[in-house]
């Protein structure tokens, strides 16, 4: 973001980078052409991000949705690879995130702490796409003639709603049992988290997921969150740090159309839980005849 | 029934040279035209009226076509205030289900004829084709041009067959395909919607919807413009009808724009103006929902036929 003296020396002129969100595999500036100033913790301006507008979220919900039966059909093999090729690509560019998230405040321990943590967890979701079916899923014993069964099926299109405490961790835990299970998202990222989000996308943009499966946007939660509840085409809300009266809000929107919603405490605690991707899945039960 | 070709003596040819930076620059104009709140709503009925409310698949079914024919009355469940579409658009041995199915509405059947959608087929199996659905009850009649003729120059052969096309049709109304898509330049959708219109229709069609690209606003404009312009030498008003491709509500307010820019206020009926589409309608009804009750909507709760 910030240009550099060395060059000032030399005369070269600076290479800005301009954070973009990641919308259908594109990137790209709000619609509404908004930004929003982002500072460090000393309050010393770091640069612009962009402000979501309403229709940039409904822009990702349709990207979103045109993706799922692709995603929902990957086999889980394949979306294990590609979770794991994020991890790859986060763990390649670990310096660079390492650096963006002391930018906004945090300390060099804490930054190493966090993206070695991320790597981590896409590592361990990655690991459970094949898996979670034999957990999660059953064979029923019923007193009839059927083979009853129980199969778990992704939900469609979830939003998350990122933390700020843990500028990218938050994102990535919100991220990885989400996609694992078969769904499509679409993130926000507010305050300085939005700085790490919209680095982040071009690791996603370079792990093979299909254009449309990852949507982040950054801006402001107040505006956004109430968009997310009530959108129709969206099949579940997860947030994290929300206060009592925005997740009261969001429960009663998201009865709209029977969202699932999910508040998640910001404490990093179950990080690493298969029951987060059991969260947004749903469990299908089949009743096949069996015998004469 | 004769095959023999009777050159149409008043058929005049005089080139329209089509400005085609000046049709985009125009077409870019109007597309920046943004409708909003009420108007909107008004404009989304309006084009919902104009729908002809197409299925043109070799999968088609008597179920189908009947389920389209619910959708074309009831567009929407639990909305009283919306109308009825113009048409369905169906295959001619749908006619007679179709028509059964609408019995008691206002709205019209059209059959697609003449060996749609490449009418390369003898003049006299078009004919027998078209008398075939006008005979089970077709209102209306979808024909497409011999563009094989058209594009090798016999102007005359493309002419001629849309005149008796016209008479097998006897009182049914007359569209005409020009399937826009393999004209390839704007000045040739000129040439064919001149034709079109010297011979007898009553409407002119821009595509099957088989080929893309199909209803671009380009070719909707030149072909409204050539309506305007046949219109001021004959007081005759032809209708338009865009198809193929139109998807999202935008895009269908886009064209009520152009004609309401290029042939004035009078074109806006379902009598002049119509919209071939499918998916277009469940687009334009999450927009009229999301008008209503303030969210977006999604299609799991829209009817899918």
């Amino acid at each position: 973001m910030s240009g550099s003296g060395e060059n000032m020396k030399s005369g070269r002129l600076d290479v800005r980078k301009t954070y973009k969100m990641l919308i259908g595999g594109a990137f790209v500036r709000s619609e509404s052409g908004r930004a929003l100033d982002v500072n460090a913790p000393g309050g010393k301006w770091l640069g612009h991000v962009c402000r979501a507008s309403r229709k940039d979220f409904r822009n990702a919900v349709v990207a979103a949705r045109k993706a799922a039966s692709g995603w929902a059909n990957t086999t889980p093999y394949l979306k294990g690879q590609i979770l794991y090729r994020a991890a790859e690509m986060l763990e390649g560019r670990a310096t660079t995130f390492r650096e963006v998230l002391q930018s906004i405040g945090l300390s060099p321990v804490a930054a190493k702490t966090e993206v070695t943590q991320a790597i981590d967890l896409l590592v361990y979701y990655a690991g459970w796409t094949d898996k979670y079916l034999q957990v999660f899923g059953s064979v029923n014993p019923v007193s009839s003639p059927y083979f009853n069964f129980s199969v778990t099926e992704p939900m469609g299109v979830v939003a998350y709603v990122s933390g700020e405490k843990r500028p990218l961790l938050d994102l990535v835990t919100g991220i990885a049992p989400i996609v694992a299970g078969g769904n499509t998202v679409i993130t926000l990222s507010t305050g300085r988290a939005a700085v790490p989000a919209m680095e982040l996308g071009e690791v996603l943009a370079t792990s093979d997921f299909p254009h449309g499966v990852i949507n982040l946007l950054c801006g402001v939660r107040e505006e956004l969150v109430g968009q997310m509840a009530t959108h129709m085409d969206v099949n579940a809300l997860v947030t994290q740090g929300a206060d009592a009266k925005e997740s009261a809000a969001s429960r009663e929107a998201c009865a709209l159309n029977l969202k699932r919603f999910f508040p998640r405490e910001a404490n990093g605690k179950g990080d690493e839980d298969p029951y987060r991707i059991l969260d947004t899945v749903e469990i299908k039960t089949t009743w096949h005849p069996v015998g004469g | 029934m004769s095959s023999s070709l009777t050159v149409s003596t008043n058929l005049n040819l005089q080139a329209h040279p089509v400005d085609e930076v000046g049709i985009r620059e125009r077409v870019a104009r109007l597309a920046t035209r943004s409708i909003k709140k009420a108007s909107k709503v008004e404009g989304l009925k309006l084009a919902l009226s104009m729908v002809d409310l197409t299925t043109l698949e070799g999968a088609d079914t008597p179920g189908k076509v009947r389920q389209l024919c619910t959708k074309a009355i009831h567009l929407h469940s639990g909305r009283k205030d919306l109308p009825m579409v113009a048409a369905v658009c169906v295959y001619p041995t749908m006619v007679r289900i179709a028509r059964e199915a609408l019995q008691g509405t206002p709205i019209q059947v059209a059959a697609v004829a003449t060996a749609f959608p490449s009418g390369m087929n003898p003049l006299a199996v078009k004919l027998e084709d078209t008398r075939y659905a006008v005979a089970e009850g077709a209102h209306e009649i979808d024909m497409v041009i011999s563009r094989g003729d058209f594009l090798r120059g016999d102007y005359a052969r493309v002419a001629n067959e849309i005149e008796q096309v016209k008479e097998a049709c006897g009182k049914a109304h007359l569209k005409v395909i020009l399937e826009t898509g393999e004209l390839g330049t704007l000045d040739r959708v000129r040439l064919a919607s001149d034709i079109a219109m010297q011979s007898g229709a009553d409407f002119i069609k821009t595509s099957t919807g088989k080929i893309q690209p199909a209803a671009t606003p380009e070719v909707v404009l030149v072909m409204l413009q050539a309506i305007s312009d046949f219109y001021r030498k004959t007081g005759k008003r032809i209708g338009m009808k865009p198809a193929g491709g139109i998807a999202n509500a935008k895009a269908a307010l886009n064209l009520l724009i152009m004609v309401r820019e290029v042939l004035g206020p009078a074109w806006l009926t379902p009598s002049l103006f119509r919209i071939g589409a499918s998916k277009l309608p469940n687009d334009m009804l999450m927009q009229l929902e999301k008008e209503r009750t303030g969210v977006y909507q999604g299609l799991d709760y829209f009817s899918n036929d």
